[in-house]
């Protein structure tokens, strides 16, 4: 047991639709450093459960702890300024910005220059600096003049994980990062995801399984908004409820 | 950093500044511009249209900060022209019964912080809301706004509005601002100081943010920006120079009246951003230029001048929703590839039957016009000075028949002119990329 409060902890953490209930009570704490995988089937609740912890949904009942302080309910942007960025399942990007002031506009509140009005964002050496090393970091730095909304499907999910670093969040919540990829495009997401996790905390959905095994820590399996099993890939892949929910269909 | 000597050679943003004349030569262009203007077109016609243009691109270019930087439908944006004209019409009769003042240059200033001031009340609670309900919220509040002006009769006049007299102000160096040339470089000065201060707000943290938020207002949350709050600022900001704009007004016309800040003057200045074009800087001012002068001349010309303004409209909706500036902007790669001169011809091409359609449209308007609303004068009228009677058939069967055959070879011709287009375009890559 260790005194240090969890990057993130869910206590009974429930959301319902009216009377449908999607999340039916997670308990879940992720280390500091940890990368940790969601999996499970289709319609178990796992965007959902990632818009609880992001803020975009309020959740119904339960606490989320960010580093020991509760942040359930709070609204999107209070989240983000607290340390947890995310991307999304859908490519969810500023489509007519170029690449470089998606980055940049990405990196601007962590910057503390807010809404400033009073002063030219091309002087900012700062948030230059911060956003050349981002589109480095996502190999976008020679599309940097691009609009957004041009890039292909894998050049913007590569933003989508730009615009989540860029912020100096320490706790990066990734939902699907490599879904529709080809296998080369999937091998350089990984290793992208890889990267960026190296000194955060991940929390990331997967269907890929090759992807969860080679990178996760620690994986949860989240059946009909429950956690059934939450444990280190081997043991996972050894767990017989998991094989009978999930796995078995999906890993041949 | 430690793989810069590897990284590929890409020219990225520096930070450091262009060249004096990149950097500055336009507003420096702009500034010999407005000086010389008025000793080109001296007629008096041509220093109150001017007049009202300056005044126009400030209103135009505060509300493209909410429509085309933020996102922001408006249909309510004249009431801070509006406040801001009635509050300086009233500031300037107070401080002509105090005897001494500040002299007349100033007052746009009491526009534009009327119009912040307005701005952060109406703001408040407008901008909670973005999409639909923002716009729908604005047009409720400009119709609040325009109808208390016809119960609070004490602040707004009335029917008859606020009169007020510019010439009665402290005189610095003998300038009365009695003849419009004084008038005019007054509001050009305004228009530079104006148009320069919105530029510059683009150009900021606040202006990216703002341009993020109406791309993708979720998307924006989750990178820390309070939505609600970017739309507030921007609001705010936009009813400050809207406000200038409404000061200078007053100052202007010397009455400000209710129909100033009413649906008609929030729909014109929507007008004039839409057909200028929202996705540049230079779109509104464009737009206010040539609105303006179109609605002081055609009005000159015919009564049904409005119809034709919602006829512009729509065609530039349809078939031109980046407006002028954006058509302009698309003739940009093949200027550079030299390729203009390929495609100049189709366009020529097009326009001609294009003006065919409009002579017949009109024509098919005027002829309905003297049969209507002019019918006690009888069907005799002329049309390009040529007289006719509008209750014979020939002229109708002409107007058709010039209608239907224009509009059939525009359309035709239209289809070549995206063709050649889009051949000039890859003829003006492969150009660039050979050189």
């Amino acid at each position: 047991m260790t005194s240090v409060a969890p990057a993130l902890q869910l206590t009974g953490l429930r959301k319902r639709f009216g009377v449908v209930e999607i999340i039916r009570g997670v308990d879940l704490a992720i280390p500091s450093g940890e990368r940790h995988a969601m999996i499970g089937p289709n319609g178990a609740g796992k965007s959902t459960l990632f818009h609880v912890i992001s803020g975009h949904y309020r959740p119904s009942d339960g606490s989320i702890r960010l580093r020991g302080e509760e942040i359930g309910g709070m609204a999107p942007q209070l989240i983000n300024r607290r340390g947890l960025s995310r991307s999304f399942q859908v490519t969810n990007i500023f489509p007519r910005l170029s690449v470089w002031e998606n980055v940049r506009c990405a990196t601007l509140w962590a910057m503390g220059y807010k809404y400033s009005f009073w002063r030219s964002v091309e002087k900012l050496a700062d948030a230059r600096q911060k956003t050349e090393e981002i589109l480095t970091e996502i190999n976008l730095l020679d599309r940097w003049r691009v609009p957004a909304g041009v890039l292909t499907y894998a050049e913007q999910r590569s933003l989508e994980i730009g615009l989540a670093i860029a912020g100096n969040a320490d706790i990066l919540l990734l939902d699907e990062p490599t879904a529709g990829m080809s296998h080369a495009e999937t091998e350089r997401a990984v290793a992208l995801i890889r990267k960026v996790s190296e000194k955060r905390t991940l929390l990331m959905i997967e269907h890929d399984m090759g992807v969860v095994f080679g990178l996760a820590d620690r994986i949860s399996v989240l059946v009909y908004g429950e956690i059934i099993a939450s444990d280190t890939p081997e043991r996972i892949k050894a767990n017989a409820a998991v094989q009978q929910a999930y796995l078995g269909t999906e890993v041949a | 950093m430690s793989d810069a000597a590897n990284r590929p050679a890409i020219d990225l943003p520096s930070g450091r500044s262009k060249g004096f004349v990149a950097a500055y030569g336009i507003w420096i262009a702009a500034i010999i511009a407005l000086l010389v203007l008025p000793h080109i077109f001296s007629s008096g016609l041509a220093l109150t249209t001017m007049s009202l243009m300056g005044m126009m691109i400030i209103f135009a270019l505060s509300y493209n900060m909410l429509l085309g930087q933020t996102g922001l439908l408006s249909f309510g944006h004249a009431v801070f022209f509006g406040l801001g004209g009635f509050l300086t019409a009233h500031m300037m009769n107070a401080a002509e019964d105090g005897g001494g003042s500040l002299p007349l240059v100033v007052f746009p200033l009491v526009g534009g912080v009327t119009g912040l001031v307005s701005g952060i009340v109406l703001g408040a609670i407008s901008t909670r809301r973005a999409g639909t309900a923002f716009a729908m919220i604005s047009l409720g509040i400009g119709e609040l706004v325009s109808s208390s002006a016809l119960i609070l009769r004490h602040f707004f006049g009335g029917e008859e509005g606020v009169s007020t007299n510019r010439t009665n102000l402290t005189h610095v160096f003998g300038i009365s601002f009695g003849p419009q040339i004084q008038v005019y470089y007054l509001i050009a000065a305004w228009c530079f100081v104006s148009a320069v201060a919105m530029y510059a707000l683009t150009r900021t943290p606040f202006g990216r943010i703002c341009n993020a938020v109406r791309d993708n207002p979720e998307r924006a949350r989750f990178i820390g920006y309070d939505t609600y709050s970017v739309r507030f600022i921007a609001f705010s900001l936009a009813g400050l120079f809207a406000g200038v704009a409404g000061g200078l007004a007053a100052i202007n016309f010397e009455i400000m009246n209710s129909a100033q800040m009413g649906a008609t003057q929030s729909g014109s200045v929507i007008l004039m951003a839409f057909i200028g074009g929202i996705g540049g800087f230079a779109g509104p001012i464009i737009g206010a230029i040539l609105v303006t002068y179109l609605q002081v001349m055609l009005s000159d010309i015919t009564e049904a001048w409005q119809l034709y303004f919602g006829l512009l409209f729509i065609g530039m909706v349809m078939f031109a929703p980046s407006g002028i500036a954006g058509l302009l902007a698309r003739q940009l790669p093949l200027w550079q590839g030299r390729q203009l001169h390929k495609v100049i011809p189709f366009y020529v091409l097009a326009l001609l039957p294009g003006l065919v359609a409009v002579v017949g449209l009109s024509m098919v308007v005027e002829m309905t016009y003297q049969l209507t609303v002019h019918a006690p004068d009888g069907p005799a009228m002329t049309f390009f000075h040529v007289p006719f009677d509008a209750d014979t058939v020939i002229p109708w069967i002409i107007a058709i028949v010039l209608l239907i055959t224009g509009t059939w070879l525009f359309l035709r011709a239209a289809r070549m002119v995206g063709h050649s287009y889009g051949e000039a375009v890859l003829a003006a890559r492969a150009r660039r990329a050979a050189s």
